[in-house]
């Protein structure tokens, strides 16, 4: 019953559905990485704008911040659990720093304030759903409305403007005049994640309790610990996020980043991984994440508006959960028609 | 267990009249038969649409498409009073019925046959209606002098002093008590939320029941649609936005557990009451509306709190595994 020496692999294919959809699993960062080729061929060919580098860097930016929250979340679902309190976090560590930077906090301290106050906001998550076993779903059905409804109590219809000069740089910063910052901060977070979650006995153990939390917990592994802390780290990750997107927007307002928790959501289930835990890989979800800041571009040089590409974004959704469930039941019926023509021919 | 869950109801109308009386001490105007009207009034959308999530978390479901539903139904509704203003309302409210059971279908079909998580298929459903919604409508709104005058006018008229609002809840209300506490189809979503793999041994058809949920939700959320337009004299892109989340606050307040199987009409009712009179009397008592958000939520997570505390879910030992897969649910 040793974890360590089983692979992720070999996890998922143990469990009953994973056996069957493996295959299609395995390849699944593949269609992944067509369909985002296939979306930058289309965005090239209706748009003369879309193969420019400044323009291409330019809207990582419009991305990134969900592309962060997407990282940990995926952590999270894979362990069985859902955080559907991130946008709200994100409102709540903006108002935060918004206050603070009108007690005249400089730009470092503002950063450090907004992660270290999503990662309370994390914990308290984690908190109510390992200590007082409510599930996650409900529990942060709760902390949505909480979270953003003590932003609304703070700033009411009113906002924070006044922020220090040089917290611009954070999301409005450019490396070589090209890149900007936000995105360098999603590439490397995005490395690290990959690592920690194929490389490490924490991931492991993720996959582990994620597939099975009863065995996990009788192998010795800390399943409530790990829940905790990675509730946390989704906070934390939130927090990092709202000091990006205050600093781009250069205000804080209640009603920010609305609708965000789906839409992150969404990225890290198109990006296969299992609403049901236990399995996924994080290149697929940095693989969802360029999808969907893609598509999301190339719509906007298009002129289409933000709400019609929810359109698109829900069939996507729909789709690249709905193909492999019945790619499995094709090739179930396939080889259960195998075996009884095989029956016939020996009969 | 069922005297457990008499003692819950009894707790939760408890606390529900505890909340009255205090804001009657604040302000007795609270208690004045006009305004207990208007909260009925106020209540009867989210009852229905509270009691239509309850069926989906029965069974081990979720619909967060309803709202985006009641917005995309709601809004061609008022596109089509729009153009044909004299239009008897019967005709409207069966087509409100008929577009947000189509919608419905959409997520039932997925969910039953295609075996894709409900929380999935609706979270994808929600965007897609809510983008439908501003496609059909072009980002427009419909305005009140723009829709018939009995288009809006019905919700709030009177029958035997209470709105047609209020008579329509009620009907769902006895359909559904008759429903689930007394039919034995109503008794299978019980079933099969509390024990997917046991309902599966005595016979349920889980595929069936599915269907039979996702499209009730749909209807209801179409049904919502028109009478949240006719009542607000309005139809946007960001009607209801969020009432899906309320829905399933109502439910999670009134006992309904969200791992299935647990939950009665009594109970959502008086966690729709418990929220209705909650949102009603701040301004009344003079809190600032901006405050309605985290009370609820302070709320949700109390009683979230209380009801894990109390409940024990007998724990079933699964001896056939191949019972649940969907291998073996799909055999002929």
């Amino acid at each position: 019953m040793s974890v360590e020496t089983v692979g992720a692999e070999g996890i998922v294919a143990g469990h009953p559905q994973g056996r069957a959809r493996w295959a299609t699993l395995k390849r699944w960062e593949s269609v992944l990485a067509v369909i985002l080729l296939a979306i930058c061929a289309v965005n090239a060919f209706a748009s003369p704008y879309f193969l420019d580098a400044n323009n291409l860097f330019d809207s990582t930016q419009s991305f990134s911040e969900k592309g962060l929250m997407a990282l940990s979340m995926a952590l999270v679902i894979i362990g069985r659990d859902i955080d559907l309190s991130v946008a709200s976090i994100v409102v709540l560590c903006s108002t935060a720093i918004g206050w603070l930077a009108t007690q005249g906090v400089g730009t470092p301290g503002l950063l450090g304030a907004s992660v270290l106050c999503g990662t309370l906001m994390g914990m308290c998550n984690g908190a109510i759903v390992t200590r007082l076993e409510v599930p996650a779903i409900v529990a942060t059905i709760g902390t949505v409305s909480l979270f953003r409804g003590l932003s609304y109590i703070a700033l009411g219809d009113g906002a924070y403007t006044q922020f220090p000069d040089d917290f611009s740089v954070l999301g409005q910063g450019y490396l070589f005049e090209l890149i900007p910052y936000e995105f360098l901060v999603l590439l490397v977070l995005a490395a690290g994640f990959t690592a920690v979650l194929h490389r490490t006995s924490i991931g492991r153990n993720l996959y582990a309790y994620g597939h099975n939390p009863e065995a996990a917990r009788y192998s010795g592994i800390n399943v409530a610990g790990h829940r905790f802390w990675f509730f946390s780290l989704n906070g934390a990750m939130s927090g990092l996020a709202a000091a990006f997107l205050t600093s781009r927007v250069g205000a804080t307002r209640p009603n920010m980043a609305l609708g965000w928790d789906l839409e992150v959501i969404a990225i890290v289930v198109l990006g296969g991984v299992s609403i049901a835990g236990g399995s996924g890989r994080m290149t697929g979800v940095i693989l969802a994440i360029f999808v969907m800041g893609m598509l999301t571009f190339g719509l906007g040089l298009r002129n289409v508006p933000g709400i019609s590409m929810s359109i698109v974004i829900g069939l996507l959704l729909i789709t690249a959960v709905a193909l492999p469930i019945v790619a499995g039941k094709l090739a179930r019926r396939r080889a259960r028609g195998r075996l009884i023509s095989e029956r016939e021919h020996s009969a | 267990m069922q005297s457990l869950l008499r003692r819950r109801e009894t707790a939760l109308a408890l606390i529900v009249a505890v909340l009255l009386g205090a804001i009657a001490v604040r302000a007795p105007v609270f208690l004045a038969a006009s305004n207990l009207d208007g909260l009925l009034n106020d209540g009867a959308i989210l009852a229905i649409m509270a009691l239509a999530q309850m069926l989906a978390l029965l069974t081990r479901g979720i619909d967060l498409s309803i709202a985006a539903n009641m917005a995309l139904t709601g809004m061609l509704a008022a596109l089509l009073s729009k153009a044909h203003p004299d239009l008897w309302v019967g005709l409207t409210i069966a087509l409100s019925l008929v577009l947000g059971l189509v919608l419905g279908a959409f997520n039932a079909a997925l969910i039953a046959w295609l075996t894709v998580p409900p929380i999935v298929v609706t979270l994808g459903t929600m965007s897609i209606y809510r983008g439908l919604t501003f496609l059909v409508s072009g980002g427009a709104w419909v305005n009140a002098h723009e829709l018939g005058e009995r288009f809006v006018a019905f919700p709030n008229q009177r029958l035997a002093g209470l709105t047609h609002n209020v008579w329509l809840a009620l009907l769902v209300i006895a359909v559904l008590v008759l429903f689930l506490h007394h039919l034995r189809k109503g008794r299978e979503l019980n079933a099969l939320g509390g024990n997917p793999a046991a309902a599966r041994y005595v016979g349920i058809d889980a595929a069936r029941v599915q269907l039979l949920v996702y499209l009730t939700t749909g209807a209801l959320a179409g049904l919502s649609g028109y009478l949240w337009v006719a009542r607000y004299a309005v139809a946007y892109t960001e009607t209801a936005l969020g009432f899906e989340m309320q829905s399933i606050a109502a439910c999670v307040i009134g006992g309904v557990s969200i791992a299935g199987g647990r939950g009665t009409v009594l109970g959502c009712l008086l966690g729709t009451a418990f929220l209705v009179i909650i949102f009603n009397a701040l301004p009344i008592i003079d809190v600032s509306p901006f405050w309605q958000m985290a009370i609820a939520g302070a709320a949700i997570l109390g009683a979230v709190i209380v009801n894990s505390q109390t409940e024990s879910r007998p724990r079933g030992k699964l001896i056939l595994q191949s019972a649940v897969t969907p291998a073996a649910s799909r055999a002929p």
